[in-house]
């Protein structure tokens, strides 16, 4: 077998050494009812090709984004990521390191992590950012988590903008920990809904934007509203390239800043890894979750870096720790950070404005096909499609992914004849000129 | 054009190096890098992007008016920033990684090259189903694998890493008792020798948690978990093999004790490498069981994740599954995406979309190589590996546990440093100046000084005699009195040993502009 190094020579003489009769005495522990002599129910070992035709072949039963026109988003977005990111993220040193718990060996995925605080924290306007957290999602769950312990109250408010994904991962994971999670009704500007919520028993409030309709929203007022009742305002966005042409969250008044970081140097994946942004006032970081990385000196007074403040952490405070989590999305965030570098403030501003402006084609190429509901938009719309779930599947046939109806995500919202198009850099002129005559082809 | 080296061969010198100081700081290959912050690329970028047809005009006051604060780089500066950052790293792919209980083993390449097809990664979660049946089939058939080593008859593939496959467990069991009038049960018991993600993940969901004596041979005390299961007792979490690196023999007896007490039996999956192949969890009497595929199946760590935490779950435990799952159709395969109708009994949702593909297909691969005979003899010479490393370090250094074999990681205690000067600390980054990465130090918490040692099957034998002769050269000089080699180490490390105190009293967390750069002159 091509990864075990072994020989039987060296087993042999390793046995010697210990010396064990054979390694079925090293496994004298286990009980005699609970070992297996016979092997289980499952192939013996293959060989690369044989693996790579079988992955092959499951890989080619799948239309790739790429395929044709694709115009999904809802939390996940297509974006081209420079070939020069994939080579760096698998460079051993990275791709085959631990979490850096010994620094003096660590110093490269550590100042990584720094300059992805750094960006992290210039996105969203905020102070703070961690080393990452698991996704978009299950951030925003530690953020309510956070708000409760900040606040020291038991009521969260979820914005109806919020993608209904995240609102179900706060609910059951919040509502675990005992928090009354009031979700409101979905719809296409529900931010205006907020304030009237918002009372002095309340711990945080969770606003999307751009929303999960795409409509971009500016939440100061939510944000005053907020405070003056005690609460914090936690600001969601799933999609981080939005940060390049949208006012900050940090600008807006939010407290914490939560957002999905797989636009930026990370694939779809179908769904996963991604890597969950999380920034915050200076403030509130003793009660942030998740890994910090800091400055300091070596003996010798030479800058370095390390992970600190970890008496908030599972590993140092058990059962008294902010938060749970251990292994995160590091290497999903040195994608992110080689990405951000790439581009710089000058590429991110061109390529939001660029996402804006595809965003704005579509809405103008579907403009007299489908009603277009969102007033104003990053990179997403979301338009009036009666049946939208059945449109999208008929669209298929001619090779055309035209979205996500409403209706997968929320399916007891009734807006079955809501559909979502997003439109990033990768949408070509002819995409949307393919979709807009798909559509007029059905009414006609 | 490359100079010509003929006629000028090189010759050694006389002198020696010691005390030869670069003039500009750097040591030869190894050089200070900046921030991106420092590299004065605040007008740059490495990327060329088409000119927007439309402007930003409808957006009105929402577009972001002042300086963002982002540095950009050419490819070729990024590259050399990243690549030089990435040498100043140890890795698997250097030496042996030993920290016990993380299992660092190889990561295949060809899973690397799988997780890039784009088939699988330009995938988007929610395209239509019917255009996703061979990513859903992958995880189906990994979920089969799962289940089958582990014999158990459910799984749940979300979760996005250990802790968070511990606390989808743990959700269960709470729904479970809810569902059966028990949601009075409040308390998890944890042994004290537990990972700190054990009572953290409890308190997380709203338990309290008790402590587990351990016996004096390191296992679960029986006698008192016997005392501390009552009709609080919502859940015991047991590590097996522990984390002292033993097999819990009285496994049986502990699951059968928990379940006369009506209470569940989470284990904690972080050592299935011990055993994969030979032992399946199901037959020991578990509820359920967080896999970290970055351990046992080898997706790579990639300094601090991502990895995937897929739980196995027992019939009992099995209805109350977070949504999604997949059903196979009368077309194909099927997603559930709502818990809702039938499935009303799943306890909600641990993440957006569906877990972590990418990890998936990792370790599907990494599975389908090793296959049913290759998995069993992973688990055979990862313990051979650990019991190697004790025979050889134990006549100098102390195992805690010397009677019996260990399983896939060898613990030892600071007992042999006794009157050395050296700590446990100092021995582990004297470790660094011989080319290796530290043992995992000071846990578990229930042993003195604690450096549990944990091989991993893909080290071959002449990596590990280079380990064992490192270590014991290092141990002589302990006890030899060559305290400094040890109090001042590392020394040929990037860096020496660094000031986590002021670290934590000063917290600098970002990169801020000096007064100078032009970010803070606008």
């Amino acid at each position: 077998m091509r990864y075990l190094p072994l020989t039987p020579d060296d087993r042999a003489q390793m046995l010697g050494t210990i010396g064990a009769a054979d390694v079925e005495a090293l496994f004298a522990d286990v009980p005699a009812a609970a070992r297996k002599a016979a092997l289980f129910d499952l192939p013996n070992h293959a060989g690369e090709l044989e693996v790579e035709r079988e992955l092959s072949g499951l890989a080619a039963r799948n239309r790739p984004a790429g395929a044709g026109p694709f115009f999904c988003g809802a939390g996940a977005y297509r974006h081209h990521v420079p070939a020069s990111v994939d080579h760096i993220i698998q460079r051993s040193e990275f791709l085959t390191s631990y979490t850096p718990y010994q620094p003096e060996i660590a110093q490269g995925t550590l100042q990584v992590l720094f300059e992805f605080q750094t960006q992290v924290a210039a996105l969203t306007g905020l102070e703070v950012a961690n080393a990452s957290m698991y996704d978009g999602s299950t951030a925003c769950a530690e953020a309510v988590m956070m708000a409760q312990r900040v606040t020291r109250r038991e009521k969260a408010i979820l914005s109806g903008g919020l993608h209904p994904h995240y609102a179900a991962v706060t609910q059951t994971i919040a509502h675990a920990e005992g928090m009354e999670i009031l979700r409101q009704k979905a719809a296409i500007d529900a931010e205006a809904a907020v304030i009237d919520a918002i009372d002095s028993t309340v711990a945080c409030v969770v606003v999307q934007t751009p929303n999960v309709f795409g409509v971009v929203t500016d939440v100061t007022k939510i944000a005053e509203a907020a405070h003056a009742a005690g609460a914090l305002l936690i600001v969601v966005t799933t999609e981080a390239v939005s940060f390049g042409l949208l006012k900050s969250p940090g600008e807006m008044g939010a407290d914490i800043a939560v957002a999905e970081g797989q636009s930026i140097g990370n694939a779809l994946n179908f769904g996963g890894p991604y890597v969950g942004l999380f920034a915050c006032r200076e403030k509130l970081v003793r009660q942030m979750p998740g890994r910090l990385c800091g400055e300091t000196l070596d003996a010798e007074g030479r800058r370095g870096y390390v992970l600190t403040l970890s008496t908030r952490e599972q590993h140092i405070r058990r059962e008294k720790a902010t938060s749970n989590i251990c292994t995160n999305s590091g290497l999903c965030a040195l994608a992110f950070t080689i990405h951000l570098s790439l581009l710089g403030e000058t590429g991110l501003r061109q390529l939001a404005a660029l996402n804006h402006s595809r965003a704005r084609e579509l809405a103008g190429a579907l403009n007299g096909v489908a009603e277009v509901l969102t007033p104003r938009v990053f990179n997403e719309i979301a338009v009036r499609m009666p049946n939208a779930a059945k449109v999208v599947e008929d669209l298929l046939a001619e090779g055309i992914v035209a979205g996500v109806p409403y209706s997968r995500l929320d399916p007891h919202a009734g807006m079955d004849d809501v559909l979502l198009l997003a439109a990033t850099e990768t949408t070509t002129t002819e995409d949307i000129a393919a979709l807009s005559a798909a559509l007029k082809g059905r009414i006609g | 054009m490359a100079m010509s080296n003929v006629g000028r061969p090189t010759q050694p010198g006389a002198a020696t190096s010691e005390g030869h100081a670069s003039l500009t700081g750097g040591r030869g290959l190894l050089q200070d890098e900046p921030l991106i912050f420092e590299l004065g690329g605040w007008d740059k970028t490495g990327v060329d992007i088409d000119a927007p047809e439309h402007d930003a005009s409808d957006l009105g006051g929402l577009v972001r008016a002042g300086p963002i604060g982002l540095p950009g780089l050419s490819e070729p500066e990024t590259m050399r920033h990243y690549v030089r950052l990435s040498q100043k790293n140890h890795a698997i792919d250097l030496a042996i990684y030993p920290l016990g209980s993380c299992t660092m083993k190889h990561n295949p390449r060809l899973n690397e090259k799988m997780a890039r097809l784009a088939g699988f990664a330009d995938l988007h979660p929610l395209q239509p189903v019917s255009t996703t049946q061979g990513a859903l089939e992958l995880i189906d058939r990994l979920a089969h694998w799962l289940k089958t080593l582990t014999a158990m008859p459910a799984v749940a593939m979300t979760p996005k890493a250990g802790a968070n496959g511990e606390l989808c467990g743990l959700l269960c069991i709470r729904a479970a008792h809810e569902a059966a009038g028990q949601g009075h049960r409040r308390t998890v018991l944890v042994p004290t020798s537990a990972h700190g993600t054990n009572p953290a993940t409890a308190a997380f969901v709203g338990y309290s948690v008790t402590e587990i004596a351990q016996t004096a041979d390191g296992r679960v005390d029986l006698v008192d978990l016997a005392a501390k299961l009552g009709p609080d007792v919502a859940a015991i979490m047991v590590t097996n093999p522990n984390t002292c690196g033993l097999f819990e023999r009285d496994i049986i007896e502990i699951a059968r004790l928990t379940h006369e007490a009506g209470a569940y039996f989470y284990c904690d999956g972080a050592n299935f490498n011990a055993i994969v192949g030979r032992v399946r969890p199901g037959d020991l009497g578990v509820d359920a069981m967080h896999i970290n595929l970055h351990k046992t199946f080898s997706t790579p760590h990639g300094g601090g994740g991502p990895g995937a935490g897929p739980v196995v779950l027992s019939k009992a435990l099995a209805p109350f599954a977070p949504a999604p799952w997949f059903v196979h159709g009368a077309d194909g395969l099927e997603l559930v995406e709502e818990a809702i109708g039938e499935a009303a009994q799943a306890f909600g949702r641990m993440c957006a979309f569906h877990g972590q593909m990418g990890m998936y297909v990792r370790a599907y691969a990494y599975m389908r190589s090793h296959g049913a005979d290759g998995l069993r003899q992973v688990a055979e010479d990862a313990v051979l590996n650990a019991n190697y490393i004790k025979a050889r370090l134990g006549g100098v250094m102390t195992p805690a546990f010397p009677d019996g074999p260990c399983m896939h990681e060898a613990l030892f205690d600071d007992a042999w440093l006794e009157g050395t000067g050296v700590t446990t600390l100092d021995f582990a980054k004297a470790m660094i100046d011989e080319g290796f990465h530290p043992m995992t130090m000071y846990f578990p918490l229930v042993v003195h000084g604690a450096m549990l040692i944990e091989p991993t099957e893909t080290e071959s034998k002449r990596e590990l005699d280079r380990f064992c002769d490192a270590l014991l050269a290092l141990a002589q000089a302990a006890k030899a009195g060559d305290v400094e080699r040890f109090t001042g180490a590392p020394y040929l490390a990037p860096l020496r040993r660094l000031d986590e105190t002021q670290a934590a009293r000063k917290p600098k967390l970002a990169w801020r502009p000096e007064p100078a750069t032009p970010l803070a002159a606008e």
